[in-house]
């Protein structure tokens, strides 16, 4: 088997997606691609070592025993929260429901935001009526409308899926009707020149050249919708527990090693919906757009 | 203006026509006064002047992108190719899908677009480059491609906005070369923007000094090379000779 095969092999997904041809990575860029993603990925994890061990540092050294429960040393935290399997299913469960939560709100959003900012994108009148209240919204403090939303919606999965939506929805407004926006003027001219009716200068301009400005967007609603569905969540105290109210629960039993545990969990729900909407828009513009998102 | 044009190689009517056409802007700036020319199929006119004189001001008008304040202009036919200094692709499309833009925008069967665009990517030069995106092409494949783009529709009536002013010499001077190719196989009839002398009256069949703000042709020169024109022509006495005058007409009209 010759190198080349070898890495036909190895990286098959690579291969397939650069039809050029003239693109077959060589053995040698391809070490240093690894070279490089072995620095990528070795210095998070030198930090992740230095992080663990400040951490058994003030765990054991500057704690007294009678405190340690306030900062319980990691090995701790791993056996209470995923070597019980019931202390592993109720938070499993909560964050089962939150990301439903998060999850829903997140695409209703994408879909309200999208519609918003395309009608922006057509006329100053719309976008004049509409932004305010879209600044509005977003500038309110989403605190304070929980409470109510809980009292109209009764508390359940529906107003926390609202406060989701809400919280999440300015950044795709903002950035889809930037990256709308973003086409040059001589593009459009060219349009013009051509008797492009507004439909296919929607579809085959503005739109293709908004991708890149829309998953930015979409990647900071993601982690938005996970705080919305976590603070009405922690706020509402009703209904099917999600990560908001274990938080709230583990706070009330002392149950330190969970409430590490659930903030774990959490943190990872919304680094995977960043991570994951990076991937996809990087998946649909790598080719094309220079400045590859990062995240990926 | 002493009007030196000769009757072109096509004598029938004109692709495209100025008459006294002037421009004034909204906001009172005054770009073109009392314009008037004819351009014919296998005409290649350069229009040179100094920045600002409202050169592209005249291709805008000419393609019906802006209105004249004043003064008619006529089009024999709406199919024009208008190329810009960018190469204004669509950086998400592939070059093949480039080119295939404007007979999409037409509506023109795909089978038949496929091989226009082929075609026309053969025409340029970038055959086996259909499958790479705008990013990974030099200036001077960019604007091939931009050429190719334009092919499709084979108008009569090309408009060039200072299209290779943004390349190196040497891509220019390979360019220019090719343009002049086109034009002869083509036979289409050009209105050529330029801040370059030697590549106006290179690749011209007349050439149209205009003066600063608000822009007035100054003197139309008839440029008596025969085609197909050798890279070499550039360093001939007449050559040189013919590029002073228009130097001087452009430097007459800046005082």
């Amino acid at each position: 088997m010759t190198s080349e095969e070898k890495l036909l092999e190895a990286r098959p997904t690579i291969i397939q997606s650069e039809k050029g041809g003239t693109s077959i990575p060589q053995p040698e860029a391809d070490q240093g691609r690894l070279a490089r993603t072995l620095v990528t990925a070795a210095a998070p994890a030198g930090f992740f070592v230095l992080f663990m061990a400040g951490w058994y540092l003030v765990s054991y050294v500057i704690m007294t025993p009678r405190r340690r429960f306030l900062m319980p040393p990691p090995h701790e935290i791993i056996a209470e929260g995923f070597g019980k399997s019931d202390n592993l299913i109720q938070i499993l469960t909560g964050l089962w429901q939150t990301t439903r939560v998060a999850f829903l709100g997140l695409v209703i959003a994408i879909a309200i935001g999208l519609v918003l900012a395309t009608l922006m994108s057509q006329a100053r009148w719309i976008e004049n009526s509409v932004y305010p209240y879209a600044v509005v919204l977003q500038t309110v403090p989403i605190i304070a409308l929980v409470p109510l939303i809980g009292l109209w919606f009764d508390y359940n999965f529906q107003a926390r899926v609202i406060v989701s939506v809400i919280i999440s929805l300015f950044p795709i407004i903002t950035n889809t009707l930037f990256g709308l926006r973003s086409a040059d003027s001589s593009h459009h001219d060219l349009f013009t020149l051509h008797g492009a009716t507004r439909m296919t200068r929607l579809r085959k301009l503005m739109i293709p050249g908004s991708v890149p400005a829309m998953f930015t967007g979409f990647r900071i609603s993601a982690g938005l919708s996970v705080i919305g569905a976590i603070v009405s969540d922690f706020f509402f105290r009703q209904g099917a527990p999600g990560i908001g109210r274990l938080l709230d629960i583990y706070r009330l039993n002392i149950q330190m090693e969970m409430l590490y545990v659930a903030i774990f969990w959490s943190s990872m729900l919304g680094v995977v919906m960043f991570w994951g909407f990076g991937m996809a828009g990087n998946l649909l513009t790598r080719k094309w757009h220079d400045a590859s998102l990062a995240g990926g | 203006m002493a009007d030196t044009r000769h009757d072109a190689v096509d004598t029938s009517a004109p692709v495209l026509q100025f008459r006294g056409v002037t421009k004034v802007f909204p906001d009172g700036t005054h770009a073109l006064s009392d314009i008037t020319f004819d351009v014919r199929r296998g005409e290649f006119v350069s229009i040179v002047g100094p920045s600002g004189c409202g050169k592209s001001t005249i291709l805008r008008i000419a393609s019906g992108l802006l209105p004249a304040s004043r003064g008619d202009v006529n089009l024999a036919d709406d199919n024009i190719g208008y190329v810009f200094q960018d190469a204004t692709l669509l950086p998400w499309r592939t070059v093949r899908k480039n080119v295939e833009l404007f007979g999409e925008l037409h509506k023109v069967d795909k089978e038949e677009l496929t091989r226009i665009a082929q075609d026309a990517i053969d025409l340029v030069g970038l055959t086996d480059f259909e499958d790479h995106h705008p990013r990974r092409l030099s200036g001077g494949m960019k604007m091939r491609v931009s050429l190719a783009r334009s092919l499709t529709l084979n108008p009569g009536l090309f408009l060039f906005d200072e299209p290779f002013g943004a390349l190196d010499e040497i891509t220019r001077e390979r360019l220019n070369e090719e343009l002049l190719n086109l034009f002869l196989s083509e036979n289409f009839g050009a209105v050529f923007i330029t801040h370059s002398l030697y590549e106006a009256v290179y690749l011209s069949t007349r050439v149209i000094a205009m003066s600063p703000r608000p822009g007035r042709l100054i003197q139309e020169f008839e440029v008596p090379f025969k085609y197909p024109r050798r890279p070499e022509l550039r360093f001939e006495p007449e050559f040189a000779e013919l590029t002073g005058r228009v130097s001087a007409a452009l430097r007459g009209g800046s005082q």
